[in-house]
């Protein structure tokens, strides 16, 4: 077993009175895509503000090793700005600002790199998302609801970079999403969220033949 | 034609003055989404210490740029009290640049009193194709231009510039690439505490300034600012050139009374003319 980049111990996150997250326990190990599903509400998208600092836990314990960079929902472009600017800000605390490798990587960017990111499709967005998130060369890269609102086809793409980044690059995944079937056909393990807790954790393949979550998230027929 | 001519040079000078008040207010809202009240203050104080430096012994140019860096420190400290507290809302920090800029006076008249004060600028008159202009109005010209070119630079070429736009276009995204959005905050207003307190240093030896002088240039600056929606620097540009240059020729031609008439006058229209365009209250998307 490899090393943990992202561990989490019995995390507790609260609105107020408001329990998002109750004693949540999870990690992810290098290399490794592991998906997080569950319904509207469930406290994935707290999960994920927490683990990149943008909220503080009530209790528990949030370690991250390495670099941890953040995919948000619904794209999050700086839409006045260029494709290449939106990626040059991606690497806003290093000194080396260089696009270039994005390019190689996700050669779908190189022809819309002067185009304002607000302009783009949402699938051009969902790339340049990305890209801004592996300028900081990132050990793990977590993603909220990658394939929310785009077509199949340019999901299996954006899927398709992502197993090649993991493949080549030992990129660790955590991937946030609605979207079940995605979720349990490109990661090797996944927990599901509901109501702020854990209600199932395992291996991609041991899920996918869990009568409950066949039921709840793959439309009943398995 | 000479006097025309004459009018169109002071009008352009002074027009300068109010673009960089301008842009400063620009240069904060595009940031901050806030409203700088305290604008004109920032202006008036820059100039009340140039002529108190070269009053004792400082060389000009060292006034200048000392009052001018002042300018940008008292922009820091207005930006923190507007700002400085996370989660202040901009119509809430609207208030305080208000309360800052009524602050300032008191402050002002403790130090330098209430009567008007000017300092030389430089001291002689050239001719320009017929008309004599004091030379001052030509540096006016000059040290604008060169500040205008500066910042579109800034906001163009460099990645500090975007990360500024960044901070404002969407500050959720900028947290997450780890820009610091309280401090570009910051930022944009000591950049625009720089921009005011460059636009006093730059008008007074051809316009006197006293303690409430800064709601003449405040209002100005907002007149040239609102033509590009308070977030087109080159429109501010052309804004205050636009009414720098109406407000001469209406002085010249007419009566000197009616000159900050002029200035409201071009801001109603404006106004009028953008809310014909588009509803008048506008939500920002959370």
């Amino acid at each position: 077993m490899s090393d943990p980049v992202i561990e989490v111990e019995e995390l507790t996150v609260r609105y107020g009175a408001a329990v998002a997250l109750d004693a949540v326990s999870l990690d992810v190990r290098a290399g490794e895509l592991v998906a997080l599903i569950g319904p509207n509400g469930a406290g994935k998208s707290t999960l994920v503000n927490t683990l990149s600092g943008i909220l503080s836990p009530a209790s528990g314990r949030v370690t991250v090793t390495g670099r941890l960079a953040h995919v948000p929902e619904g794209r999050q472009m700086f839409g006045s700005l260029t494709v290449d600017d939106n990626l040059r800000l991606g690497a806003w605390r290093d000194r080396d600002r260089s696009t270039d490798r994005i390019y190689a990587i996700l050669p779908e960017l190189a022809p819309v790199r002067r185009r304002r990111a607000g302009l783009l499709s949402g699938g051009q967005q969902q790339m340049v998302a990305l890209g801004r998130a592996l300028m900081g060369r990132p050990r793990v890269l977590v993603i909220d609801e990658m394939s929310l609102g785009l077509a199949p086809l340019v999901v299996a793409g954006l899927a398709t970079h992502l197993r090649a980044l993991n493949a080549e690059e030992g990129l660790a995944v955590l991937l946030i999403e609605q979207n079940a079937r995605l979720a349990l056909e490109l990661c090797s393990r996944a927990y599901v969220l509901e109501a702020g807790r854990l209600v199932a954790h395992g291996t991609a393949a041991e899920l996918a033949s869990s009568p409950a979550v066949v039921a709840a998230y793959l439309g009943g027929a398995a | 034609m000479s006097e025309f001519l004459q009018y169109l040079i002071t009008g352009l000078g002074v027009g300068c003055a109010f673009a960089l008040i301008g842009s400063g207010l620009v240069v904060i809202y595009r940031v901050t989404r806030v409203v700088n009240f305290a604008q004109g203050a920032f202006a008036v104080i820059a100039a009340m210490t140039v002529s108190s430096l070269l009053g004792s012994g400082v060389p000009h140019g060292l006034a200048e740029a000392l009052a001018v860096a002042l300018a940008g420190l008292v922009g820091l400290l207005v930006g923190l009290t507007a700002i400085g507290k996370p989660g202040t809302s901009p119509q809430s920090a609207l208030i305080v640049t208000l309360g800052a800029a009524v602050f300032a006076y008191a402050v002002e008249i403790l130090i330098w009193g209430d009567q008007p004060r000017s300092f030389p600028g430089l001291p002689a008159s050239v001719t320009v194709l017929g008309a004599r202009v004091q030379s001052h109005y030509l540096l006016i010209i000059a040290a604008s231009a060169l500040v205008f070119l500066a910042m579109a630079l800034l906001f163009a070429r460099t990645d500090l510039g975007k990360a500024l736009t960044a901070a404002a276009a969407n500050p959720y995204a900028a947290r997450i690439v780890g820009i610091d959005v309280r401090r570009m905050g910051l930022l944009s207003f000591v950049i625009g505490g720089a921009l005011g307190g460059l636009a006093g240093v730059l008008v007074t030896p051809v316009q006197q300034v006293t303690f409430d002088g800064d709601v003449v240039l405040v209002v100005s600056g907002f007149a040239a600012a609102i033509l590009g929606d308070l977030t087109r620097p080159a429109a501010t540009l052309l804004g205050g050139l636009l009414l720098g240059v109406a407000q001469a020729m209406v002085a010249g031609y007419l009566s000197t009374s009616y000159q900050s008439e002029v200035a409201l006058v071009l801001m109603l229209v404006v106004l009028i003319a953008q809310a014909a365009r588009r509803p008048m209250i506008q939500e920002e998307p959370a």
